[in-house]
């Protein structure tokens, strides 16, 4: 083939799919805008500072603990101890932190040690993430369990007005994902060491000739997701003053669902941030707008899983224009 | 036989080691309560592993097919089914034969949707399961949300009653296990099955229909996710929205444990019972040993733990 011809071929594809890539990077963005247009036409009154703060009152647990397996993800794990590792937190926060400050503070420090060790534990002997997080789950539990037989316990005062601060202008919850999402991705997707620990999932071997050591990159994402999963376990806490061990069972299954929803992929470290945080707020919103639509809670997890679908779909045409240019 | 030659039959055969775990632990338990009780416990192990077993079966052939395929949608199908099989049954004898066709029917719809996601969307099936199992569970809520449905009193006696002390339901599971495992061995399919799980590139080159197979097997999980549903709906005497909550972990559990290769191309029928009267008994031991809620939830996580670590560490040294 003519050299010059194929050089002009690549010139007419690139935009294409750089376009497409513009899609996909903003479809989270667009299902979250297009949420929001949605409940303004249903009930305007929503879209006020009163209105944000009670629909968005419990994002910013799931959006902490969507970035905490956005993390995990990104080495091409799956953490499906996370709902009951939060459980465990929120318990520990009720009765510890409350009573014992320090001993409680110790303890959520051992949280994440021991997220560290199960990092560890993975890489060393190679094993399935979804099996040992799977037998994480039941330790937590168990945990959580045996410091709250029954729902109780008190979340300490300072916490409790922490999470209740009262910003001008825009809702502490919106702040706070704000912030959550830009922090992340600098760190993630700017900062050098983000490039290497999101490295470690594309292309491992690269990674490991290049000098790094694939076993401290893994424990510190694992020991970073501890560390949200800790601080998701702390707001949520705050937010309801008292725990129960099943108080975050359903955020396993949500956070994978933000992740993905945020254009995260299950391999090559494909993660976003800021995506994530979206996709968290998608989902919460979602149940606002069934409720204003007055359909049966009993259909507010389907709509979550409709939802997925839908973007899930939508990225796969986008994808597929990518491949295939029209 | 001299014992070196029996303990390398014994490695060689990884599901022994869960047969073995489980017999020790009966020991355990009953001579702790002085041999009181040993008989009856046999029984609902064997009772309570049967559901095990039927998802385990399931869940270990979307396994064999390779790395990434998972079936998470089990535990809403469960409950779906159970709904559905009760409701549709409505305490009619004469009607077992509609409530069992409707969850046959439900099934075959969960496994080609669990299916066309995966297959439409280009998702991996841990999303793809996932997600259906989001709406499953919707569904299930407002499908069975009216009254408790009891079955049938006959439905009832076949899903509670035993011959000699030996549960119908379990002599059932086990004539399904041999059928499953000579589907698995002797079949076209199953080998099929094996050798995608093994390397697809190589079954693909080999003339081996990838999609048709995996499409086959996603149903294949998801109808027995549908029979454990309703004949765990039958058993407790109704179907509870709940009921499926334990069969994930219990359905990934007893296929690690049970000796086959979480990474897909090896699997293991036997060891799924083995592994499941394991894990029961094991419940039931600490059960009587008195500890608390909270503990024998710890030891079964770390119980998991340890054995998905020796055994990666056997393969390992085999491979050395």
């Amino acid at each position: 083939m003519n050299p010059s011809l194929s050089l002009s071929a690549q010139a007419l594809k690139k935009p294409q799919i750089n376009r497409a890539r513009l899609l996909r990077s903003a479809l989270p963005g667009l299902s979250l805008a297009l949420l929001l247009v949605a409940i303004f036409i249903i009930q305007p009154r929503a879209i006020s500072y009163m209105g944000m703060n009670l629909m968005l009152n419990l994002a910013v647990p799931i959006a902490l603990a969507t970035i905490a397996q956005m993390l995990i993800i990104t080495v091409n794990d799956l953490d499906l101890s996370l709902g009951s590792f939060i459980s465990f937190v929120a318990c520990v926060a009720a009765t510890l932190l409350n009573e014992h400050p320090l001993l409680g503070c110790l303890a959520l420090l051992a949280c994440i040690a021991v997220y560290a060790l199960i990092g560890a534990l993975i890489h060393t002997r190679n094993l399935p993430s979804i099996v040992v997080t799977l037998g994480m789950s039941f330790i937590w539990m168990g945990g959580a369990v045996l410091l709250l037989p029954a729902p109780g316990g008190s979340a300490p005062h300072w916490l409790q007005s922490l999470v209740r601060i009262k910003t001008p202008w825009l809702p502490f919850a919106i702040i706070v994902c704000i912030v959550l999402a830009l922090l992340v991705h600098a760190f993630l997707m700017r900062s050098p060491l983000g490039v290497v620990l999101r490295g470690a999932g594309g292309n491992p071997l690269a990674v490991a000739k290049a000098g790094w050591s694939l076993l401290r990159i893994k424990v510190s994402l694992y020991a970073l997701a501890g560390s949200f999963g800790v601080l998701a376990g702390l707001f949520l806490v705050g937010l309801t003053t008292s725990a129960d061990a099943t108080i975050a069972l359903r955020y396993t299954l949500l956070s994978i669902a933000g992740v993905i929803l945020g254009g995260g992929e299950f391999v090559g470290g494909r993660v976003s941030p800021i995506g994530a945080v979206l996709g968290a707020l998608t989902l919460v919103l979602a149940g606002s707008l069934l409720s204003f639509m007055r359909i049966s809670p009993d259909w507010q997890i389907g709509a979550q899983g409709a939802i997925l679908i839908l973007v899930l779909a939508l990225r796969a045409a986008v994808n597929r224009l990518e491949t295939r240019p029209l | 036989m001299n014992p070196r030659a029996s303990l390398s039959t014994l490695t060689r055969k990884p599901w022994l080691w869960s047969f073995l775990a489980a017999l020790l632990i009966w020991l355990a338990t009953i001579a702790f309560t002085g041999g009181a009780g040993a008989g009856s416990l046999l029984s609902g192990a064997l009772s309570f592993s049967a559901f095990f077993v039927i998802v385990g079966i399931g869940q270990m052939f979307v396994i064999t097919t390779g790395p990434g395929n998972i079936d998470l949608s089990i535990p809403a199908n469960i409950a779906l089914s159970g709904a559905i099989g009760m409701k549709l049954m409505n305490g009619d004898p004469g009607l077992i034969w509609l409530g069992v066709l409707g969850v046959f029917c439900s099934g075959l719809l969960v496994g080609c949707s669990n299916y066309a996601l995966i297959r439409l969307l280009r998702i991996p099936p841990i999303i793809a399961t996932l997600s259906a199992s989001f709406l499953l569970q919707s569904m299930a809520i407002a499908y069975g949300r009216s009254v408790r449905v009891q079955p049938p009193e006959i439905f009832y006696q076949f899903c509670t009653g035993n011959l000699w002390g030996v549960p119908y339901l379990a002599i059932s599971v086990v004539v399904l296990a041999v059928l499953m495992a000579v589907v698995l061995n002797r079949t076209l399919y199953g080998r099929w099955v094996i050798a995608i799980g093994q390397n697809p590139r190589a079954a693909e080159l080999a003339g081996g229909r990838i999609g048709r197979v995996r499409f086959a097997t996603y149903v294949l999980s998801a109808l027995l996710a549908s029979l454990c549903g309703l004949l765990l709906a039958g058993f407790s005497g109704g179907a509870s929205l709940s009921m499926g909550d334990e069969y994930l972990l219990a359905s990934i559990a007893v296929v690690v444990i049970g000796g086959t290769s979480v990474a897909g191309g090896f699997s293991n029928v036997p060891g799924i019972w083995g592994a499941s009267l394991f894990l029961y008994l094991l419940v039931s031991m600490l059960n009587t040993f008195g500890t608390s809620a909270g503990v024998r939830m710890i030891l079964t996580g770390l119980i998991i733990i340890a054995v998905i670590t020796a055994v990666s560490g056997r393969r390992s040294a085999r491979s050395a």
